[in-house]
């Protein structure tokens, strides 16, 4: 699914990414955790196509295809999710237009007519079930006036829609109270199959209580400094990163 | 993405002006220059009634005498008043009995407008009377609104058919002497609509005129009257398009609402003449006086979506008369590369318990300069007035300018007045979060600016809205590079 071999990237000038190597196979899930500034949502923007990040050596394959070409919208129309650490506010542009405009730009993309009104309306009702939307909710501006939890729950809709193949969940439990953690957690749980993959990003154990990853990977410094399976997150957990920085230092 | 110079060139070709296209339709056009002896010609060749004739003359002295304004915050190159046309028609002067008998040109270029007229008939049941170079060609469904009493026609017919309401009735919101532009168009205007609703009648359909500029060198001169007798309720649309040309055209239209005791008049524009190119040579000038006056317990709302014209100066009104009277301007004014809009509104609060309402949303690209201008005057008797002002700038890049010049005279003090003013960029987050859903960034333009707009595009009817968001994001092509 998703393969980043020796990925350097930079912003206005210093080197965040110090040479990523990751494998991720489709019906896994990965966890990348790691202290503060370690790189983990640089990561996550590079492999989005966030131009605001220089990849001065690497590559990124998606499906065995090379990515430095293609830009945000053509990684998206690839199958590649992003759940925002801090979603984006769009005043005046409803939840429900909003991702309504993101499925038909997808479809167009593989050259498939507008999805009909009915089945959008179907789809958007289940998915919002699934992940116990309010249909008032629907109707509000995009991400204006969320509280933080409403903010992550609705990113996950989002996924829940558009159906990627990787998604990759940036600090998603940040701002979720246990009760919106465990809706999200199971929201995501029931996405999941063998055809596709996630990558969680988190500071924390908690989140990985629920969504239980395959294999578990230590961020610091811009390179990955530990991998291992989901003993390493609460070793990790009762250690504390202080751990990984002798360990590394 | 590896283009060759050709396909590079037509892609460019295809993003110009999409209505840049220019009919041959023989025309019949008077020499260039203007002085009494064309004033008197128009008159003439439209048939009018000696009154008439001494109003435009009347207003042509007053004109003489008047300066060109320049408060307003547009830079252009005066127009050379001496240097245009002022009267164009097509040459065929019969009314058409039916479609058949249209100059299929006309027909033609009607369909490049989109304007399928027979589609227009039966889908939207709209009323359409459309102005094609000064000239009234078509006229529909006037047969269902005459069975209402509703008189819709070309303003050129109602001076001969209704002389008398059109006497009692033209002028009387804005005297000749307003402004210089106003003085200009009552001597010379060619035509325009006119429209009566009489008293309790509530107008069935949405009544609509496609304005027009066709011809290379002539200044356009319209002319709108909308009379809603007591009670009587009628919602009007106007919409344009020009082909593009290089010289800069004139254009300086005046429309003239009369709200009655208890009658409401809803008037919504979408305006979209030619800009200009990239480098900003060439576009329409639009100056346009457009003001209602509403009389005890009237209403009047405008709505506006501007994205044409080169220079754009505006300020659709109201004259709050009546006790209880209500104005409303709901405005979205788009600028790109080099064109320049000062809009906005003046409120005019003179009986009791009057309110207002302005919601102002200007978004300003490329290079260009976006004002809006606001009055709010509130008069001594007018006890218990009520304004409430939004003015919300959106910017795109760092090369275009907002500004707001709101005004605020009040001599009551018993009157409630609130400004609210924001400005905003377009943020590469925004951007980047849409692009990360597989939306592209000229959708996602759109996208954002349709939200910006959203209060006032939920105001136009409709037809009206779904045409007004494409327009916007014509507007905006190519603005974020």
């Amino acid at each position: 699914m998703l393969t980043v071999k020796d990925l350097h990237a930079s912003v206005e000038g210093k080197e965040i990414l110090k040479g990523i190597n990751l494998q991720v196979n489709p019906g896994e899930v990965h966890a990348i955790m790691g202290p503060n500034g370690s790189g983990k949502s640089t990561l996550a923007s590079v492999i989005a196509g966030n131009e605001d990040y220089e990849v001065s050596l690497g590559e990124i394959f998606l499906n065995g295809e090379e990515l430095s070409e293609a830009d945000a919208e053509e990684r998206a129309h690839k199958g590649i999710f992003l759940s925002f650490q801090y979603p984006i506010e769009i005043p005046g542009v409803t939840v429900t237009n909003f991702i309504k405009t993101a499925i038909n730009a997808n479809r167009k993309a593989q050259g498939l007519e507008d999805m009909p009104a009915k089945d959008m309306l179907k789809n958007i009702r289940e998915k919002a079930a699934l992940l116990e939307i309010d249909s008032k909710f629907l109707s509000r501006s995009l991400n204006e006036g969320f509280s933080g939890g409403e903010k992550k729950r609705n990113e996950i809709f989002q996924m829940a829609m558009l159906e990627p193949k990787l998604a990759i969940l940036d600090e998603t439990d940040s701002g979720l109270d246990i009760d919106a953690l465990k809706i999200v957690a199971n929201g995501v749980n029931k996405l999941k199959s063998k055809d596709n993959a996630v990558v969680v990003i988190t500071h924390y154990q908690r989140l990985l209580d629920y969504i239980v990853p395959d294999f578990v990977h230590v961020l610091y410094n811009g390179k990955i400094v530990k991998s291992g399976t989901k003993e390493l997150a609460h070793e990790l957990e009762a250690k504390g990163y202080d751990w990984i920085k002798q360990l590394v230092d | 993405m590896a283009y060759t110079e050709e396909e590079l060139k037509k892609e460019l070709e295809t993003k110009e002006y999409e209505y840049g296209f220019y009919t041959d339709i023989d025309s019949d056009t008077f020499p260039v220059g203007l002085n009494e002896d064309i004033v008197r010609a128009i008159s003439k060749r439209k048939e009018e009634p000696e009154w008439m004739t001494d109003w435009r003359l009347d207003a042509y002295r007053s004109w003489v005498e008047m300066k060109e304004p320049d408060w307003h915050n547009v830079q252009y190159t005066k127009p050379d008043f001496q240097a245009i046309s002022y009267y164009s028609a097509p040459s065929k002067k019969d009314k058409y009995e039916s479609l058949d008998e249209v100059d299929p040109e006309l027909l033609d270029t009607f369909k490049k407008l989109g304007i399928s007229i027979d589609e227009q008939k039966v889908l939207a049941g709209v009323a359409v009377d459309i102005v094609v170079d000064s000239v009234s060609v078509a006229t529909t469904f006037r047969d269902t609104l005459a069975k209402k009493g509703i008189i819709f026609c070309s303003i050129s017919e109602a001076i001969k058919d209704h002389p008398d309401l059109v006497r009692k009735y033209i002028g009387t919101v804005i005297p000749v002497k307003d402004n210089y532009y106003a003085a200009l168009n009552s001597a010379v205007f060619s035509d325009g609509s006119f429209c009566y609703i009489p008293k309790g009648v509530r107008c069935p359909m949405e009544l609509s005129t496609y304005f027009r500029i066709n011809q290379a060198g002539t200044g356009q001169f319209e002319r709108t009257l909308v009379v809603a007798d007591e009670s009587s309720y009628v919602s009007y649309l106007e919409g344009c398009t020009a082909p593009s040309r290089d010289e800069n055209q004139l254009h300086a239209a005046v429309v003239e609402l009369v709200a009655m005791d208890d009658a409401e008049i809803k008037y919504s524009t979408v305006q979209n003449w030619y800009p200009g190119n990239k480098e900003g040579k060439g576009g329409v000038f639009n100056f346009v006086t457009k003001r209602g006056i509403c009389h005890n317990n009237a209403k009047i709302s405008w709505t506006q979506v501007e994205t044409g014209s080169a220079v754009t100066w505006k300020y659709p009104s109201c004259i709050l008369k009546g006790d209880n009277s209500i104005g409303e301007f709901y405005s979205i004014a788009v600028t790109n590369n080099f064109q320049q809009a000062d809009t906005g509104t003046k409120m005019i609060h003179l009986g009791k318990n009057t309110r207002s309402t302005i919601i102002s949303k200007g978004i300003s690209a490329g290079r260009s300069q976006n004002s809006y201008r606001g009055l709010v005057q509130v008069h001594p008797k007018a006890t218990n007035a009520r304004n409430f002002s939004q003015c919300d700038s959106l910017l795109m890049g760092d090369q275009c300018g907002a500004h707001t010049f709101p005004y605020i005279e009040v001599k009551n003090n018993s009157a409630q007045i609130e400004h609210e003013a924001t400005t905003s960029k377009i943020g590469e987050d925004q951007i980047f979060y849409c692009n990360q859903r597989g939306i592209d960034t000229e959708k996602a333009i759109a996208l954002i600016v349709n939200g910006f707009s959203k209060e006032v595009l939920n105001k136009l009817p409709m037809e009206f809205a779904v045409e007004a968001q494409k327009l916007l994001e014509i507007s905006l092509e190519g603005s974020v590079g």
